[in-house]
């Protein structure tokens, strides 16, 4: 399947009818499209030059890369000129917006700017706590969570209303998203926290990484139940993991990452970790694409992007789809 | 350290009755209030129910009490100020991402709300919360909200 690609940015492009955005992500959902997201993570460095070769090795293997806010409260190029200069070769990002960092003024005028510059989808986050990072001493904001985010920002696009209620003349068309962790607790709230995310305006949720694909089937269960599935696309999180080591510091060090003992076992007792950790990211994805409820998957391969192309190909997650790439169809 | 909130937390039940009945008791005496003028009302009012919330709840007089909906668990403890339910780095012991020698604010708050009779109301959404209200009283709100009285500082009408 091709796509007719933006040929400006995506805020001037017309809307289909249903969609909240021009996006191509938002587009290959709703086309029914198993769909792949890639985590790009932003450079240390005013370079543009660095970011479009980190996008280059995802040519032809994702449908839209994430541009991460302060991922793990560590500081790097910002999200949204990641986004802007991803844009200007027409580009599908998520633009990640988190609460850490900043307050509900800022966050509104850079969601009005980057919908200017033809980010079409965002992803709501509340954020990791400051700890985590390499600046432990600095203020956490946090004026904001995830679930208020989705709301204020839904209310910007439908009701053209800042949260003060002063009128915005141009609303950012945006898909929103929102994460979700079915592998922490409490197990039970979390089918439910989903389903808050949702009615608070989340249309596509990409999942913290999964590493149980039998915790996972118990969530997608129940949200199937409520019916969640129907109201927004999953896309499931996953990733390889380079070695045994890896992953025990990843389970140590990483909030909210859940790693299970036998995915450890086997990278231990592997000739190969490396290539082992990749076969165990490649079941898993066929694994989760089975599952009802999945709509697609979200790869995060923090320091071994250039493994995902070659996740993705062997996966045969795309059938015989080329995600769109600029030059796809010649220079 | 966190003993007292905890064990507020698991009698959820217990105290959402008494919550009840309390507020039933504060709306009785409007025609008082609104003789003391409310305005007055609220500084002694909001020292009073600092003390008693913060004694049984930790409660960090947000302005915009959320306790009934929240399994009797004030949500401004967690240090991320989440009120609509748990973050994604809760650690698989139920602790807290920030301060891991804390039990996640919202493993207690869910399990509170299991216990209590109008617990899924654990299921509204909250607003973000006004930081201009931190410190007045919550109590004299909700009486006003109940018997339509305009917000101090809100023209009447």
């Amino acid at each position: 399947m091709t796509l007719l690609d933006n040929p400006a940015a995506g805020h001037f492009l017309p809307l289909e009818p249903g969609h909240s955005s021009p996006g191509r992500l938002e587009k290959l959902l709703r086309a029914g499209e198993f769909t792949v997201t890639a985590e790009l993570s932003p450079p240390d460095s005013s370079d543009p030059q660095e970011v479009f070769d980190k996008a280059r090795i995802f040519h032809g293997s994702v449908d839209a890369m994430n541009a991460t806010d302060g991922s793990g409260a560590n500081c790097h190029m910002s999200s949204v000129a990641v986004c802007a200069i991803l844009r200007r070769a027409n580009y599908s990002v998520v633009m990640q917006v988190s609460c850490r960092d900043r307050n509900r003024i800022a966050i509104q005028g850079d969601v009005l700017g980057a919908a200017a510059i033809g980010v079409a989808s965002i992803l709501c986050l509340t954020g990791d706590g400051v700890q985590a990072g390499d600046h432990p001493q600095a203020k956490p904001v946090f004026d904001l969570e995830s679930i208020t985010l989705l709301s204020m920002l839904r209310r910007m696009r439908d009701e053209s209303q800042f949260q003060s209620g002063r009128k915005i003349t141009r609303p950012p068309r945006v898909f929103l998203g929102a994460a979700a962790n079915p592998f922490m607790p409490p197990y039970d709230f979390r089918p439910i926290r989903l389903a808050k995310k949702i009615a608070a305006g989340a249309q596509f949720i990409q999942t913290q990484y999964c590493f149980d694909v039998e915790r996972l089937k118990r969530f997608m269960s129940t949200v199937c139940d409520m019916g969640l599935h129907e109201k927004a696309f999953i896309l499931v999180g996953v990733g390889p993991l380079a070695s045994a080591r890896a992953a025990e510091w990843i389970r140590q060090n990483v909030p909210g990452v859940h790693i299970p003992d036998r995915i450890i076992d086997r990278l231990t007792g592997s000739g190969n970790q490396k290539q082992e950790g990749k076969r165990i990211c490649i079941e898993l994805i066929q694994q989760v694409r089975e599952i009802e409820g999945v709509s697609g998957i979200h790869v995060m391969a923090y320091r071994q992007e250039e493994t995902v192309a070659e996740i993705i190909q062997e996966s045969r997650v795309l059938g015989s789809r080329t995600p769109w790439y600029p030059g796809i169809d010649g220079p | 350290m966190y003993r007292v909130r905890r064990w507020a937390s698991r009698h959820a039940r217990f105290f959402e009755g008494i919550y009840n009945g309390f507020e039933a008791l504060l709306v009785s005496l409007h025609p008082l209030f609104r003789r003391i003028g409310y305005q007055r009302m609220d500084r002694p009012v909001a020292a009073v129910e600092k003390v008693v919330k913060g004694l049984l709840f930790d409660t960090r007089m947000c302005g915009s009490c959320t306790l009934g909906a929240t399994g009797m668990v004030c949500p401004m403890n967690c240090p991320k100020s989440m009120r609509n339910g748990p973050c994604g780095g809760v650690r698989s012991n139920g602790h807290c991402e920030i301060k891991p020698e804390m039990p996640c604010v919202w493993v207690d708050a869910y399990a509170g709300s299991r216990l209590m009779i109008d617990g899924d109301r654990i299921r509204e959404i909250q607003a973000p919360v006004d930081h201009r209200l931190e410190g007045s009283s919550s109590w004299m709100r909700e009486v006003r909200r109940k018997k339509g009285v305009p917000e101090i500082g809100e023209a009447a009408g």
